[in-house]
């Protein structure tokens, strides 16, 4: 029972979870996309407090399912996942490494002056938006007109 | 009314009127599912009552845990009948052709931002949480549902006539929302939430604002179907959404996703 020094430490397990891809967005994790807002040991019970994007993402069981997996599959038995709703979520929460990485991918990070700062394939400043709404809840939907991609953007909320 | 109501009951009457607003309109948006006039639209619509239908799992997630009788969210969504439910008439009517569905929501919108800005300083941290996260989704449903009431308003000859009428068809539901009665009253003296009385200024003037840049012309009735946030009539369209929306956890009980 008190074999405390066989737990995991706390930087050990945000490292874990930093490997937990988000479920539509793979190129982050969800350290990355900022969702997970504490880890900590309540005794011999780790307690992980997540945060939902937007309140109807339906990623959010899947999110929820997937950190339990990783983290059982590391050997932790004793998991509980806390959801925590204030304060709300918002993309300032997005790691440098994630934006990096959306960019990468195709999706241009969000921007506090709401829109997309360039096109994420040919890095034109010339885009125009199609919709407010793209493919996910968090995303809307931009063109280039200089290379005529359509991309995602992710929305800054 | 008398003012004879305890608090709990007054409290979870006003979660119910919260999280009903947003899943019986919720429900009416994504009817457009796979029907919208074009791909993003349909994509837009989806997004929305997929916020909406969020937003009702935490009010009604509050509700149950406040009736405190082991009731989940879901058993409130779909196990109660039209008598039961607590949303305005305006949530309810069917959607009409797309512009009616926009300038409903536009209607619902404005109200809705406001009533959450009032709800984030609510003296009950729960309440104050979920208003919080919904009103980020909410100011960015009203940005979209005002744009296209103008574009489409100011548009076409055909497309302002069209918005006129669901003006002028809507307008009367549009009162419902600021009624007050002993739930309300009880709930602002316990600075839980706003009278809904208190909302009609601002409304007033967000909703001009945009109606007259629509080059729409609000009606001069201040007529107000009501009975919808009170339970005590209902149109008769609420039943036939129900039994949409209701059909499967009534045919296999407790059946899981």
């Amino acid at each position: 029972m008190s074999q405390v020094t066989t737990q995991p430490s706390i930087d050990q397990i945000w490292e874990w979870l930093d490997a937990v891809p988000d479920p539509e967005i793979p190129v982050i994790s969800l350290v990355d996309l900022g969702v997970i807002r504490g880890v900590a040991w309540d005794g011999e019970t780790l307690v992980v407090s997540v945060t939902p994007t937007y309140s109807g993402c339906p990623a959010t069981a899947v999110i929820a399912l997937d950190i339990e997996t990783a983290l059982r599959g590391h050997g932790i038995a004793d998991l509980r996942l806390k959801t925590q709703i204030s304060p709300a979520w918002t993309t300032d929460w997005l790691s440098d490494k994630g934006r990096a990485k959306l960019e990468a991918y195709g999706i241009a990070p969000p921007q506090a002056a709401g829109g997309p700062e360039k096109c994420p394939h040919c890095g034109s400043t010339e885009v125009t938006k199609v919709s407010q709404f793209g493919s996910t809840p968090c995303k809307a939907h931009w063109r280039c007109q200089d290379c005529l991609e359509p991309f995602d953007y992710f929305k800054c909320i | 009314m008398t003012a004879d109501i305890n608090k709990d009951e007054a409290f979870t009457q006003f979660l119910l009127r919260m999280g009903d607003n947003t899943l019986i309109l919720g429900h009416r948006v994504s009817e457009w599912c796979g029907h919208a006039p074009v791909l993003e639209e349909d994509i837009a619509l989806a997004n929305t009552a997929l916020d909406m239908i969020g937003q009702t799992q935490m009010w009604l997630g509050l509700a149950a845990e406040v009736q405190g009788d082991g009731k989940s969210a879901d058993d409130l969504a779909f196990l109660r009948d039209a008598w039961d439910f607590r949303n305005v008439l305006l949530c309810e009517v069917p959607n009409g052709d797309f512009g009616r569905t926009l300038m409903r929501k536009f209607l619902f919108d404005a109200w809705h931002s406001i009533q959450l800005g009032r709800l984030m300083k609510s003296s009950d941290e729960r309440v104050a949480a979920i208003a919080e996260k919904a009103s980020k989704e909410v100011a960015y449903h009203l940005e979209r549902s005002a744009d296209t009431v103008v574009g489409l308003g100011d548009g076409t000859e055909e497309s302002h006539r069209r918005m006129q009428e669901s003006l002028n068809y809507l307008w009367p539901y549009v009162g419902e929302m600021f009624q007050s009665d002993a739930v309300d009253a009880e709930m602002a003296a316990a600075g839980i939430a706003p009278d809904p009385a208190s909302l009609r200024e601002e409304y007033d003037a967000l909703v001009s604002r945009v109606l007259s840049d629509a080059t729409l012309t609000i009606p001069e009735s201040r007529f107000a179907h009501k009975g919808g946030r009170t339970g005590a009539m209902h149109t008769e369209h609420l039943g036939h959404l129900l039994t949409q929306m209701q059909w499967l956890q009534r045919a296999y009980p407790g059946a899981k996703w």
